[in-house]
């Protein structure tokens, strides 16, 4: 298939990601699509490592792997510490950090 | 000899006076007793010995190789303005520091006794050395720099010194406006430098009196204005009219203060200055006639005002007013040497007046009311003889120093002819009046029934004060520091005081004889090689209208002695019947020709009004709510309108991400 | 025969996409990104991308997955409560505006490769030797600068989540009196600090054994610092 393709797939599952993140209210399923934004960023540097011949698109893609693995980590950490202290686990409720 | 030997004893003569201030300012607490007066009084005999030194080295020069400069620091000589630390030994400032600290020697001796019992004496010392200093700085400046450093020294020496009962709201704010009007003068002198530099490209003395013909023409307008700047110095520092009205209240300061400052020096800077600055005024001649004019005029109003004044010392001030007027009067129309050795004879029989005043207030307990003053001749005959000496030098009667000093002027005068002969005889009408004024302080003070201090005093009891007064407003004091002192001093009992008056007195009576018409011109001799530059110096007086002109001058001094000694003495019911017949010319008098009035109303009241305005208005409104608050304002309000987007909801945030990326990126994708 | 691959693998991948953003049970919304993750490993193979696809396999969707499914079992999904109402709208039109710009970008613009299959194939390109040589060679300092982020991140997990010392999550005891900092701050204002255990919280509510909905509340102690 020609690397457009891909590309266009790329970019329809990184804007699902986004809507998915402006859309709900749960931090988990934010994070869950923040991990479907990565994804279609992966995809596309697969892509490009694809269409250029290196592996750095590839070995980018698997930095990025690891950095989301790490943000899960710790965003999941946080929603723990959120659900143990008796916080309503809501986006819009934690709203303390304002001007 | 040589050039810097004798520079080299000019500069010791204004070294002594600064070594003496900072040693004293800054070792006052460990100096013991009233040592800080006699470390001053040395300080000030060792600059008047070292004066006398320049001045033999002087005359053992060549009479035209007689004006020497030496630098000791160059201030800045790159931006084109030649600024040194310059002084000009010539004869004129040999003259002049000669009177200045001949007198302040004996002043200062005078002072040691008269402030003995003030908690203030160290200060004092400090501040009068201080004085000397600037003054002898200012007279033997080398260039506009040290001249205007030196005449604004000698302004905050004044101030200080008038204000140094500080305790006292009267004599603060006399000290107060003498230091204004005496910053106008400086303004004047200020911008009058650069009128001169900025035609002539230099500030130093020497060459811009060489310059000066070169490079101005006759009455050139930018001259005139230089050097009618340099009168508004002038008559701000020397007290004339319209700018005159600080030195009756500068009289708020101790009576030495009064002597040394207001009588024999600082008042005679403008003379100098005037002097000194002949080459300009004679080529400007309008500004010189100017002056000239404003002599006479003060002359004749300040003896008028002195005629009517209860105070003693407010008498002597405006005595010094209108013989400084004379001063004045004769430098401007070129009789240099005639004006300085009045300027010397003044010196000595004004400080003596003013030493004797001290006396008889000493002896009043601090009183210095005419109408309270009476029959002390048997009290203080020393005192009453030095008044008298002072009195009659005053007048101008033969053969006293006056008689001569004055009449020289007057017959310059009357030599000159023309409008000047004019001016000659307004000065004879002023030393009518003046023989008339000082007769009648002599006369109420020292004649008459004896007022119950001198019965006192005869009885060998010094009158004292329970509570200290102010002499002016009678509110009480206390004898603590910032005010005077408990003690009161007279001359009979106090040999330093006896030693001051006694040498001024007998320079008094034989000052004059060294510039006898006919006989001897020692002043004009010694001063020639100063003026050799002046057309007006060489004019000669012949001998025979000289002595006519002291002959008429003696009678008219006489004529005033007369006359006072009928009003106050033979019928002293008529000094009252007189003011009763013009009521309306005693009060005009009695307040000053209601120049302190005039003055409030055009100068004090408007700068007031504008300060008013300015901090209501443009303080509070324009910088406080406009500026200051307009540029906080709107910082805040921006501030506040950005806070709300920090709404703490995270999608939003999160939305306004991807709107602006999508913004971004649609940006790219037409542009591209 | 790849083009046939390659539309089911794709259309997987976009149905487990909406299936995230839709699905109201967050336990769904993982197995869909499962599912997601697993289509999308197929895709990285038709890429020719063989290593990144088997840690995308075992990493992901093995590893992280597994640590959400956990995650949401503990903290559990009672989400019922609808999204704001401006944004349910604007969302899903920013996001499709997004992708047509991203779309119009990729395939209107100048790029030579969009059209073509990719480049020659090399042999071994992405094979795990490939990537190993790279990564230790070329990109080492990433390779490294990634191990030193993941340890930071376990200990960051590590820190946050455990548990305060002497204190349960339902059973709220007392604090003693000398560690008690009585502030202005409503009860439920939390702090980094606290979560991780230096700082004692002010008094709460007596324990309750459920979550209650502290909506109402909340609303109330807004905006009170």
């Amino acid at each position: 298939m020609p690397i457009g393709w891909y590309l266009v797939v790329s970019a329809l599952i990184f804007c699902i990601g986004a809507g998915g993140v402006l859309v709900r209210r749960d931090p988990l399923v934010i994070l869950l699509c923040l991990e479907l934004m990565l994804n279609g960023a992966n995809l596309a540097l697969v892509a490009f490592a694809r269409m250029w011949g290196g592996e750095s698109g590839q070995i980018f893609a698997l930095i990025v792997m690891v950095v989301a693995a790490c943000e899960v980590t710790v965003g999941l950490g946080l929603i723990v510490a959120i659900y143990r202290r008796r916080l309503p686990v809501d986006v819009d409720e934690l709203s303390e950090l304002h001007g | 000899m040589h050039a810097t030997t004798v520079t080299t004893f000019g500069w010791l003569v204004l070294l002594c006076p600064l070594v003496g201030t900072a040693l004293i300012a800054l070792t006052y607490r460990w100096l013991p007793g009233r040592s800080a007066g006699w470390i001053a009084t040395l300080a000030i005999a060792l600059s008047f010995a070292f004066s006398v030194v320049v001045f033999v080295k002087l005359l053992g020069r060549t009479p035209s190789h007689r004006q020497l400069v030496s630098s000791l620091w160059n201030y800045n000589l790159t931006s084109g303005v030649d600024a040194r630390m310059q002084i000009l030994v010539d004869p004129l400032s040999v003259f002049m520091i000669l009177v200045v600290s001949g007198v302040s020697t004996l002043i200062h001796l005078y002072s040691v006794t008269y402030l003995w019992e003030d908690r203030g004496f160290r200060r004092y010392f400090s501040y009068l050395n201080y004085f000397v200093f600037s003054m002898l700085l200012l007279v033997l400046a080398g260039n506009f720099v040290l001249l205007i450093v030196g005449w604004a020294f000698v302004g905050a020496a004044s101030y200080l010194l008038i204000s140094f009962w500080y305790r006292r709201t009267t004599a603060t704010r006399a000290g107060l406006k003498a230091f204004v009007i005496n910053v106008v003068g400086d303004v004047g002198l200020v911008l009058a430098t650069f009128f001169l530099f900025q035609h002539t490209g230099t500030v130093g003395f020497l060459r811009t009196f060489h310059e000066v013909r070169h490079v101005f023409s006759h009455n050139d307008a930018d001259l005139v204005v230089a050097c009618l700047l340099l009168l508004v110095g002038a008559f701000a520092k020397s007290a004339q009219v319209p700018l005159h009205t600080w030195l009756p209240d500068a009289m708020e300061g101790p009576t030495p203060v009064s002597a040394l400052i207001h009588a024999a020096t600082m008042v005679t800077a403008g003379v100098y200055l005037i002097a000194r600055m002949h080459p300009l005024f004679e080529h400007a001649p309008t500004a010189a006639d100017v002056g000239a004019i404003g002599g006479c005029l003060t002359l004749l109003i300040a003896a008028t005002i002195a005629i009517v004044q209860v105070d003693l010392k407010r008498v002597i001030a405006y005595s010094t007013m209108s013989q400084i007027g004379y001063m004045i009067m004769g430098v401007s129309v070129g009789a240099y040497s005639a004006g300085l050795f009045h300027l010397m004879t003044h010196a000595f029989f004004k400080a003596l007046l003013f030493m004797a005043a001290g006396s008889i207030i000493g002896a009043m307990a601090g009183v210095q009311s005419l109408d309270r003053m009476g029959g002390f001749r048997r009290a203080l005959p020393f005192t009453f003889a030095c008044f008298l000496v002072g009195g009659l030098a005053l007048s101008g009667l033969p053969p006293f120093s006056g008689w001569l000093s004055k009449d020289d002027i007057l017959g310059y005068l009357d030599h000159r002819g023309g409008g000047f002969l004019i001016l000659g005889i307004a000065g004879y009408v002023g030393a009518l009046l003046t023989g008339i004024y000082t007769f009648r302080m002599i006369f109420r003070a020292f004649f008459g029934e004896p007022v119950e201090e001198a019965r006192e005093l005869e009885h060998g009891h010094l009158a004292h004060a329970e509570v200290p007064r102010n002499p002016l407003t009678g509110e009480e004091e206390d004898t603590d520091v910032g005010f005077p002192g408990p003690g009161h001093f007279i001359a009979e009992r106090e040999w330093p005081m006896r030693i001051a008056m006694g040498t001024l007195a007998v320079l008094a009576v034989i000052g004059g004889a060294i510039q006898i018409p006919g006989v001897d011109d020692a002043v004009g001799r010694f001063l020639d090689p100063s003026f050799a530059d002046s057309r007006l110096a060489h004019v000669q007086v012949a001998t025979g209208a000289s002595w006519v002109g002291l002959i008429i001058g003696a009678l008219v001094a006489v004529a005033g002695i007369t006359i006072a000694y009928r009003v106050w003495v033979v019928h002293v019911p008529e000094a009252s019947a007189v003011q009763a017949r013009l009521p309306w010319l005693h009060r005009f008098l009695v307040n000053k020709w209601y120049f302190d009035e005039a003055i409030e109303f055009v100068v004090v009241r408007p700068a007031l009004w504008i300060g008013g305005v300015a901090t209501s208005m443009l303080e509070r409104l324009v910088i406080g709510d406009i500026v200051t608050g307009g540029a906080t304002g709107i910082i805040r309000a921006g501030s506040a309108a950005v806070r709300r987007a920090q709404t703490g909801f995270l999608r939003y945030y999160a939305a306004g991400m991807v709107l602006f990326i999508s913004v971004i990126a649609l940006y790219f994708l037409v542009s591209s | 025969m790849s083009a046939v691959f390659f539309f089911i693998a794709a259309i997987a991948a976009v149905t487990g996409a909406i299936g995230v953003v839709s699905l109201r049970n967050p336990f769904y919304a993982v197995l869909s990104l499962a599912f997601h993750l697993v289509s999308l490993a197929a895709l990285f193979l038709l890429l020719r991308a063989e290593f990144v696809a088997a840690a995308q396999v075992v990493v992901y969707a093995g590893a992280v997955m597994v640590l959400y499914v956990f995650v949401v079992a503990y903290v559990g999904g009672g989400e019922s409560l609808p999204s704001g109402a401006v944004l349910r709208v604007l969302g899903p039109l920013f996001a499709l505006a997004l992708v047509i710009e991203l779309s119009i970008a990729m395939l209107g613009s100048g790029l030579s490769g969009v059209k073509h299959k990719g480049a020659p194939y090399v042999l071994g390109f992405g094979t795990p030797g490939h990537i190993g040589n790279l990564l230790l060679t070329k990109y080492l300092f990433p390779f490294e600068a990634a191990s030193i982020l993941l340890l930071v991140a376990a200990v960051g997990a590590v820190v946050l989540a455990r548990r305060r010392a002497g204190l349960e999550d339902t059973t709220e005891g007392e604090t003693p009196d000398a560690i008690r900092i009585s502030t202005a701050q409503p009860g439920y204002v939390g702090t980094m600090a606290e979560a991780a255990g230096v700082r004692p919280s002010p008094q709460e509510e007596p324990l309750e054994p459920e979550v209650e909905p502290v909506g109402g509340s909340a609303r109330v102690e807004r905006g009170g610092w």
